[in-house]
């Protein structure tokens, strides 16, 4: 993608923006899925140990998180209408799908929370939750990978290509893998920093295991990009995006070097910077079509006066979100010297308040 | 089956899904508010453990209604794709300022959840105010994108049916919008208040005669009795705009197939289709005139003045406004009288019929809400953009609709079966009563 071809209108605009949206969902909400996964794969004699960190961090966030995949759908059928359509229609089994997993790893996870005096309920919510949380992102990266292929065909608004298969070859699946341990991979760092003891340890392990899966998963799709999905494999070699897979790889060797010398803040960094460099690396490299290869973000923009208007509430509710964002992760993220417990127990502990009221 | 159908109904139940958690999602941050409000004031710990309750219930509500409430988004493109291509840019922006109501409420819900023991008792209290405020918004906003299908504007049709000269904020202001949001957002109130007074009167019942059960209910009823009197104001708002601008829906909804000046208002009875007629019903001479247009003698505009490929179905839309009408009016009294009793013995107390009507009552917001969207929804077909796209050339050419009908609502009915046994567990287990003060438990109940 030549960069003078690159019309900085504001169809890219909100192109840059709904990339900003994936990229702080898969960072985010990714690796609440992630955590779900070390759920479902939690092992040993601290096995609950691991599965109370996991819920501990998830818990205040997830549902947030969750958030910028909504924004990400209403910017979609927003500012591309067409591409939501189309994409609605191509992909209506996976999508069908993805909805069942979120829906059920959400009320799982909320559901096992509050269950927690009846231990049969419990575990099997837990369950629950873990397979749903390990399913979601595999289908959510076969959609993305179909999107890439070049398999979904439209002409006229209507979708000509099978409404059964595009998102069953093997690029898009091993994409889907792909997604699975970029999520299993970023919450196995992030737990790093918000655990101690045997626990990071354990977490560790995890985080280099799924660092090693995430790039022999990612050697692999590049072949199946160069025969499969061809417009992506040439749009990462142009002129101007050429470093993007190199940056990848350098910042994976360095989120690897961090975590094997146990710098779990610098990893976390470095871990969500590579997540990014590779997937602004896709949407450039797919740029300027939004669905592979017949429909561009400036062919799917909708009016100029929506365009306008959408930014300026984007301007307007990010006034309200970022200062709330910045609190909710202060609080819960980081250290606070002020948990101490104004409305009982000083635990500070990230557990729902438990079911018999006692405190007051 | 047909396709359509199958998208209909699945729509239909996703949203009456929805839409009870929304409500709630609307309602009960603000009961959490007032009674953590209430605590700060009087000190009194019976309004801390409520409050605390309350978000309980809430954190499990406002989760369903998080997911239940994805699956809706993307059902619009799943279910109803030519609708969202053409319409998506034109009346996307509400949904878009929902979505920021969205983060503030479920950030600042996290924070309430979960800061117990992080904040300040005045700070927790004040970090419950954007959820009630933003979750209020939220629905505020969505019911624009709806009203836009019953009063499409901000945009021209060209000779090819293709919209052009497009104008957001027109379609957002659109004019349906005001009294829509109004009749929902109080409505959200009606059903949580009633839904709360219900189930502590039933405790009450139970024999849980203490100030944890009574200061609940009289502060769900206190709500449950001024929005129910605002609903009855604001209805009839929204009966006036549906009869000026959507004369077939309100034909249809009053049962009435005639034009006629001093129309009579239609209480009850069945609409017969086929004789063009609406049966076994009380007729109150003049009454639709004087409601649809403020005069007795008023003409009202019948169904028959319809082409009937254009007219919804009057049974279905007639029996849903009766329900929904008779259910607000039976909750107005229901409270009024309790307060009037309250009122004239100097102190709120419940003797167990008013506690008996108000466990019957706890469901009744909820089925009027779901009734006025079947109002509203049944009442605009066959068209999803009133006078500009039929509802069946929208839906989707994804074949065997019936399977992801069949797959979603057993997806519903787990977690209906899931949330309400939750919820029972939680009201096994109220607060520790030893521990509340008891100065008003002795004389708390007639």
């Amino acid at each position: 993608m030549p960069w003078r071809d690159v019309t900085f209108d504001l169809a890219f605009v909100h192109g840059a923006i709904l990339l900003a949206g994936v990229v702080l969902y898969a960072i985010f909400g990714g690796a609440d899925f992630g955590g779900g996964i070390w759920d479902l794969l939690a092992r040993g004699e601290r096995a609950d140990g691991q599965r109370q960190q996991i819920a501990r961090a998830i818990g205040p966030v997830w549902e947030v998180n969750h958030v910028w995949l909504i924004f990400v759908i209403v910017l979609t059928f927003t500012i591309f209408p067409p591409a939501f359509s189309a994409i609605s229609t191509a992909l209506y089994i996976p999508l069908s799908l993805v909805l069942v997993g979120i829906t059920l790893r959400g009320a799982a996870f909320i559901f096992r929370a509050y269950a927690h005096d009846v231990v049969l309920a419990q575990q099997h919510w837990g369950r629950v939750f873990a397979i749903a949380s390990a399913v979601t992102p595999v289908l959510l990266g076969m959609c993305a990978g179909a999107v890439a292929s070049g398999d979904i065909r439209i002409e006229n608004g209507e979708v000509t290509s099978s409404l059964r298969t595009p998102w069953l070859g093997a690029f898009p699946i091993t994409i889907g893998l792909l997604a699975l341990t970029t999520c299993a991979y970023l919450a196995a760092i992030y737990l790093t920093v918000e655990t101690t003891g045997a626990l990071q340890e354990d977490f560790r392990r995890r985080a280099l295991g799924a660092g090693v899966a995430f790039a022999a998963l990612g050697t692999l799709a590049l072949p199946l990009a160069w025969t499969q999905a061809p417009q992506i494999w040439d749009g990462m070699w142009t002129r101007e995006t050429w470093t993007l897979i190199p940056a990848a790889i350098v910042t994976g060797l360095v989120t690897f070097w961090a975590v094997w010398t146990r710098r779990y803040r610098l990893a976390r960094v470095t871990a969500v910077i590579e997540v990014t460099v590779l997937l602004a690396g896709w949407a450039l490299a797919q740029y300027p079509y939004l669905i592979v290869p017949d429909l561009t973000y400036g062919e799917a923009a909708a009016s100029h006066a929506m365009l306008k208007t959408t930014l300026i509430v984007y301007g307007a509710g990010s006034i309200f979100l970022i200062p709330s964002l910045i609190l909710l992760f202060s609080l819960f993220k980081g250290e606070n010297p002020a948990a101490t417990g104004a409305y009982g127990a000083s635990t500070g502990e990230l557990q729902p308040e438990n079911l018999t009221t006692t405190s007051s | 089956m047909s396709d359509l159908m199958a998208a209909r109904t699945q729509m239909a139940t996703s949203l009456g899904f929805h839409i009870i958690f929304a409500a709630l999602g609307m309602g009960l941050p603000l009961l959490m508010v007032i009674a953590e409000g209430l605590y700060l004031k009087t000190g009194k710990p019976v309004y801390l453990a409520l409050a605390k309750r309350w978000s309980k219930a809430f954190a499990i509500l406002f989760a369903v209604g998080a997911v239940s409430g994805t699956i809706l988004s993307f059902e619009l493109g799943l279910l109803w794709p030519r609708f969202m291509e053409y319409a998506g840019g034109i009346f996307g922006m509400p949904f878009s300022a929902e979505g920021f109501a969205f983060f503030i409420e479920a950030i600042f819900l996290g924070i309430y959840l979960y800061g117990w023991n992080r904040l300040s008792p005045r700070a927790h209290w004040l970090s419950g105010i954007p959820v009630a405020i933003a979750g209020a918004l939220s629905g505020i906003f969505v019911v624009a994108a709806n009203a836009w299908m019953n009063s499409p504007s901000g945009f021209k049709i060209d000779a090819n049916g293709q919209p052009y000269d497009i104008d957001p904020v027109a379609a957002m202001l659109n004019d349906a919008w005001f009294q829509q949001a109004l009749h929902m957002w109080i409505a959200a109130y009606v059903a949580t208040a009633f839904g709360v007074a219900g189930v502590y009167a039933w405790g009450l019942l139970r024999g849980r005669r203490d100030t944890y059960h009574l200061s609940a209910v009289k502060i769900a009823v206190g709500l449950g009795l001024i929005v129910s009197v605002l609903q009855a104001i604001s209805g009839d708002i929204s009966a006036k705009w549906v009869a000026e601008n959507q004369p077939v829906k309100f034909a249809a909804l009053e049962g009435h197939f005639e034009t006629e000046s001093r129309a009579p208002l239609i209480i009850g009875g069945w609409p017969d289709p086929e004789t063009r007629e609406t049966n076994w019903a009380i007729k109150i001479p003049g009454g639709l005139s004087w409601l649809a247009h403020g005069d007795f003698n008023a003409e009202v505009t019948g169904l028959n003045e319809f082409p009937m490929e254009d007219q919804p179905e009057p049974r279905v839309v007639h029996l849903a406004f009766q329900i929904m009408v008779g259910l607000g009016t039976t909750m107005i009294l229901t409270s009024a009288t309790i307060w009037f009793f309250a009122w004239r013995r100097k102190r709120f107390a419940l003797g167990p019929w008013q506690s008996r009507a108000l466990v019957a009552l706890a469901p009744a917001g909820f089925i009027a809400i779901e009734a006025g969207w079947v109002v509203t929804e049944v009442g605009r077909q066959p068209w999803i953009i009133q006078g500009v796209m039929r509802t069946e050339d929208a839906v989707t050419q994804v074949p065997n609709q019936f399977v992801a009908l069949g797959g979603f609502t057993a997806l519903y009915a787990m977690l209906a079966v899931a949330c309400t046994w939750l919820l029972l567990l939680l009201a096994k287990h109220p607060p520790k009563i030893e521990e509340l003060t008891h100065e008003d438990a002795a004389h708390a109940v007639a």
